[in-house]
């Protein structure tokens, strides 16, 4: 029951006074309630707990993350040792660059 | 959406596991607080992917599994009487009490619906008015949001053949009863992504400080983990205790207001015993007094209930970081999904029911990559 999934929202409507949606997870549809994302919008991405939309899903922040981990593997194989490497460039001030 | 594919990504997880690898000076232990993510670590084997001295203790992060013997009992006891519709979410129905469980009230002509969300219950209220129709109310700060507004509904909408059976818990506290124990382990914590997205990050700085010990805000996938692991040991190397957040895709440092505005006026922060543990200070939620009428343990006469724990059981000790499931005699033999003893074995985020799915029948970890260490 603690699972929470990212759908999308396909329709919006009020229903019983209450602000609903009907969100897709990847196929399978159901009906969530929106009173805690009420500015959510068609087309938007929301995580999803026991049928109420609890935050928005941010894929830029996605983006980022997962840039962070392909650059770490990047520098795995360029440098051996990326540890080292961040806490010189840590060590050395913003702009420092990483040496061979 | 295909970001989501992507951060199960056995090249990415690799590097990450290297960048660990090269960081690690000496053992840690950490705790990550949440079940969902217990089943993600054990599923994709990630405890054992990790280089030796790094272990990841499974914390109370269960609300199946910490809901007390004595409300089982009484949603067992208000199940089971006549006029009654008992709704509840699905993983309740097997969770053993003192003699029976929910699915056996069923069998014995009890009304008992699984329902998906809180307001299907609702529903159910308002097509039958000749009937008292009881949720059953348990859950973290993620849950708790959504059982609120049902019961905000409920008042709104004139509903008064509903009523809730609450008992919710409260991840801080808990994070708290663990760092004091005598026999705590605990290095660093992954803090539960989701109940962050509700609640924001602002009761853990303070936690963090106290016990000096880092705090890192995780996801549920299994790059979420890693990523949360790696963060933390950086923190440990370099003696540092501070709060991080890694999934920042969901949670926000407010959390969600409406929704924590919502939790403040329909509950109460109170005393809650946790099934295993005991009694944790302030670790809980009840009904406010605004909203008592809707209260089921109100409604319903259910005091006076004597429990009877299995003495074999050892859940206690798994959800305190004490013992690994598999460590647990009845674990596979007197205790399965089939014939659990204790939540932990029957709940979908159980640890007992994690290490017996996804170890003790051998399925594959998902995630394919070469330990490291």
């Amino acid at each position: 029951m603690c699972l929470a999934v990212p759908g999308r929202v396909m329709e919006i409507e009020e229903r019983d006074g209450a602000r609903m949606a009907v969100m897709d997870f990847g196929g399978v549809v159901k009906d969530v309630c929106l009173e805690y994302l009420p500015d959510l919008a068609v087309g938007e991405y929301a995580i999803v707990h026991v049928g109420f939309a609890l935050q928005r899903l941010d894929e830029e922040s996605a983006r980022q993350t997962l840039e962070l981990f392909a650059e770490l593997g990047l520098l795995m194989e360029e440098f051996g040792d990326p540890w080292e490497a961040a806490a010189a460039a840590e060590a050395g001030g913003a702009g420092a660059e990483v040496e061979r | 959406m295909k970001y989501l594919e992507e951060f199960r990504d056995p090249e990415l997880a690799r590097g990450l596991l290297e960048d660990i690898r090269a960081a690690v000076t000496r053992p840690w232990a950490l705790m990550e607080v949440c079940g969902g993510q217990t089943h993600t670590i054990i599923r994709h084997g990630i405890d054992q992917l990790l280089p030796e001295g790094v272990e990841l203790i499974h914390g109370p992060g269960c609300p199946v599994c910490v809901t007390p013997l004595e409300v089982i009992d009484k949603a067992l006891e208000i199940a089971g009487r006549p006029g009654v519709i008992f709704c509840s979410f699905g993983d309740m129905l097997r969770v053993p009490g003192s003699d029976r469980d929910l699915f056996r009230v069923r069998g014995e002509g009890g009304d008992v619906r699984v329902v998906y969300s809180p307001l299907d219950a609702l529903r159910i209220a308002r097509e039958n008015p000749d009937r008292e129709v009881v949720f059953f109310g348990i859950g973290f700060e993620t849950t708790a949001p959504p059982n609120a507004m049902t019961v905000h509904q409920a008042r709104k909408q004139g509903i008064r053949n509903f009523s809730m059976l609450v008992s919710h818990v409260r991840v801080p506290p808990a994070i708290e009863a663990i760092m004091t124990s005598p026999d705590c382990r605990v290095q660093g914590f992954l803090a539960a992504g989701h109940v962050c997205s509700v609640m924001g990050v602002e009761e853990y700085p303070e936690l963090a400080a106290r016990h000096r010990v880092p705090i890192v805000v995780t996801g549920f996938e299994p790059l979420d983990i890693l990523e949360g692991i790696r963060r933390t040991v950086r923190q440990l190397e370099r003696g540092e205790h501070t709060v991080e957040n890694a999934y920042e895709r969901a949670v926000r440092p407010e959390g969600n207001p409406a929704a924590r505005a919502m939790l403040e006026d329909v509950f109460e922060v109170t005393d809650r015993a946790w099934r295993g543990i005991g009694v944790i200070p302030g670790s809980g939620w009840r009904l406010s007094e605004r909203y008592r009428a809707y209260d089921a343990e109100h409604r319903f006469e259910v005091s006076g209930i004597t429990t009877r724990e299995s003495a074999l059981c050892r859940s206690g000790e798994v959800l305190q970081g004490l013992i690994k499931p598999h460590e647990c005699e009845a674990f596979g033999t007197t205790c399965t999904p089939r014939n659990p003893l204790g939540a932990t074995m029957v709940s979908t985020e159980g640890a007992c029911a994690a290490y017996y799915l996804y170890r003790r029948l051998g399925t594959p970890a998902a995630l394919e990559v070469t330990p490291v260490g």
